[in-house]
């Protein structure tokens, strides 16, 4: 047996199970908000063409809009002005190879839920190596903050002075993307940047090295909590946009059995 | 002086809806200058240009030199109720569900006179002033009311019929993140609003409206996105049978025209709240109301649109925006004849410049939220169709009756 018939045969025997990583892609979901001068983010929208009606009498079918931004989604290095110029940085240029691969899970939920402006830390990090070992390259890095269970108000956490939420600081992005050259960096909450991102510097500093070095983000992931620290396998295809700098997407873990 | 109108009872659900039926709608051309007059809420007559003399009924010829050139104009409403009448039955259907049906002849001080509707408090022999009101078929038709206001003159019975007084009656904002959301809300509830529904969409967004809203005795929080066919179908479902006055104050705004903009981004968000979202909601109110035309007191009387005056003449400062307006006008168009049926007016209310963020660099005067408030109200009693909120709003029109094409250019700051 092959690795691949191997692990078939694990998923039929569920020995592997498959997570669910994603949102539903809901007309109400938050979308991030930006100064009202800019353009804005538009949301999923669904209008019905016909539902087995006097508009089409056997079929239902809808026809639905939104950003590349919304919802569980991808960015891909042109979403940020660094990766502009990032050889194929689009979604439709990114080889496919780089939508499956193994995933590390850095759990900061309970610093989280102590302070909405928690930071991932170089400090944290080499918390986190400590036990589970060193960050391999070319993986994927997800956030664990549990922020995906706040529902209505309490996602985007908007006040007066903007959002405030979990993220790395540009520390640690540095960290993950030069020292430990890693593929992609995740997170619960609605951008891969924390809700001040803004007031780092770099401004926006996972968007900007991340994508600057031809790297890879996702955002709003949910049940990252079934995920282990390491060891399971991440499956995150963007739909196929000509020049798209993101996609809305369903993204798959593959866990073994027991492991989270 | 009138009898107040009881808050009405819950309904019997058990009873069979009352349709909506109309009075006589047929007029010949000449006559639809009183509607045209009504739908401002002026009371105006026919004037010969030759002779002067002030023609009722209207007519293509002047009664006493033959003129044919009859000009509509504002005319002094006063005169003398002469006689008057109850009518206790009619062939009618919409006379014969009124009836008892006060009538009679004033004899104008301009000159004729008419047979018209009678306020109860008229007293025959006495002074009465004449307005021009739409009746439930969207006709100008004319009331007698005393000169002098008199207590719960507006519960008048056939007053009441002539207008969309909000007094007892179930109102829905649709956008309850505009600024002027609470002011309107509150305007409402002193007119005696039995309830105020409050659209509100994206709760996940804080907006600074809420907690002056939330505060309200008789206001209830409704999700609402005019953006989201899902939700308006929903609250359709959830509160269409008890809208009797639908206020639709939701706007997208952003400055500029087309060349400013370089894309289409935020002109589509100003059609999907503008145009698309007012389809949306028509869609999904617009039959329930229709059909409750003839529910009681608190039967479906209007529908309001509160638009921008630049919805008649482009300002191309707001270029995309006033484009939206413009749309959005022509689909009110379309609604109100389609409301007809059913009994409900379909009214617009313009505005100038509004006090607010969009129009921070636009010099006064411009709107206040309270000013807006007291407009809708008093375009929902007198039960027009068009109302000119402040003074920017009344001189475009006017000047856009004079010369819409002189009104472009001077909108577009080609006349100095």
């Amino acid at each position: 047996m092959n690795a691949l018939t191997q692990m078939a045969t694990a998923l039929t025997r569920g020995e592997i199970e498959v997570v669910d990583l994603t949102h539903t892609l809901d007309p109400d979901f938050p979308v991030i908000i930006l100064p009202p001068e800019f353009g804005q983010c538009a949301r999923f929208r669904m209008e019905e063409v016909s539902a087995y009606d006097h508009r089409g009498p056997a079929w239902k079918w809808h026809n639905i809009s939104m950003s590349e931004h919304t919802g569980t989604h991808f960015d891909a290095p042109v979403h940020w002005v660094s990766g502009r110029n990032v050889a194929n940085g689009a979604v439709d240029e990114i080889p496919a190879e780089a939508f499956i691969g193994p995933v590390c899970v850095i759990d900061c939920s309970e610093g989280a839920a102590q302070d909405d402006d928690f930071e991932l830390t170089p400090e944290i990090i080499a918390e986190w190596e400590a036990t589970n070992g060193r960050i391999p390259e070319n993986t994927w890095v997800l956030m664990r903050t549990d922020w995906s269970k706040r529902r209505g108000a309490d996602y985007l956490n908007m006040r007066e002075d903007g959002p405030h939420s979990p993220g790395p600081t540009p520390e640690a992005i540095r960290l993950l993307v030069e020292e430990r050259g890693i593929r992609g960096f995740g997170t619960e909450t609605v951008g891969t940047d924390a809700g001040q991102g803004m007031h780092y510097a770099p401004p926006y500093p996972a968007h900007y090295i991340l994508h600057g070095n031809g790297r890879y983000g996702l955002q709003c992931l949910t049940g990252l909590d079934q995920l282990p620290a390491t060891g399971a396998m991440l499956i995150c295809p963007p739909l196929k946009i000509r020049n798209g700098t993101g996609s809305p997407l369903r993204v798959l873990a593959l866990v073994p059995k027991g492991a989270s | 002086m009138t009898d107040p109108l009881a808050r009405p009872p819950k309904k019997n659900p058990q009873k069979v809806q009352t349709v909506p039926v109309l009075p006589p709608s047929f007029r010949s051309r000449a006559a639809m200058g009183l509607t045209a007059a009504a739908a401002e809420g002026r009371f105006k007559l026919q004037h010969c240009a030759e002779c002067g003399t002030v023609q009722y009924p209207p007519r293509d010829a002047c009664v006493s030199c033959l003129g044919l050139e009859l000009l509509w104009k504002d005319t002094d409403p006063v005169g003398e109720l002469i006689a008057d009448t109850i009518v206790h039955t009619s062939p009618n259907l919409y006379f014969r569900r009124q009836a008892p049906w006060r009538c009679g002849t004033v004899r104008l001080s301009a000159g004729p006179s008419i047979f018209c509707h009678v306020h109860g408090d008229c007293v025959k022999g006495s002074e009465v002033r004449l307005l021009s009101r739409l009746d439930r078929a969207g006709q100008g038709v004319l009331i007698a009311i005393p000169k002098e206001t008199t207590p719960n003159m507006a519960d008048d019975p056939e007053l009441r019929e002539l207008g969309a007084d909000p007094k007892h009656r179930r109102v829905l904002i649709t956008d309850g993140r505009q600024p002027g959301a609470p002011a309107l809300a509150k305007a409402l509830l002193d007119a005696g609003a039995m309830t105020v529904f409050v659209g509100e969409g994206e709760t996940w967004r804080p907006y600074p409206e809420r907690s002056a809203l939330e505060k309200m005795d008789g206001v209830n929080l409704m999700p609402l996105d005019l953006t989201d066919t899902s939700s308006v179908v929903e609250l359709a479902g959830e509160i269409g049978g008890k809208v009797d006055i639908l206020i639709n104050n939701a706007r997208f705004m952003r400055p500029g025209g087309v060349l400013a903009r370089g894309d289409t981004a935020f002109a589509r968000d100003e059609m999907e709240v503008n145009y698309l979202g007012l389809m949306r909601l028509a869609q999904a109110f617009g039959p329930g109301m229709k059909a409750r035309g003839a529910d009681g007191i608190n039967n479906a009387a209007a529908w309001v649109n509160i638009l921008s005056i630049n919805a008649i003449a482009n300002d191309p400062a707001y270029g995309s925006f006033n484009a939206s307006q413009a749309a959005a006008l022509s689909l009110a168009q379309s609604l109100r004849a389609e409301l007809r049926p059913g009994g409900v007016k379909v009214m617009t209310v313009f505005c100038g410049p509004t006090d607010d963020d969009w129009y921070q660099d636009v010099p006064p005067p411009k709107l206040l939220p309270g000013a807006i408030a007291r407009s809708v109200v008093q375009g929902l009693r007198d039960g027009v169709e068009d109302v000119l909120c402040g003074d920017v709003a009344k001189d475009y029109a006017e000047r856009w009756r004079q010369d819409p094409r002189v009104l472009e250019r001077e909108l577009a700051g080609d006349v100095g």
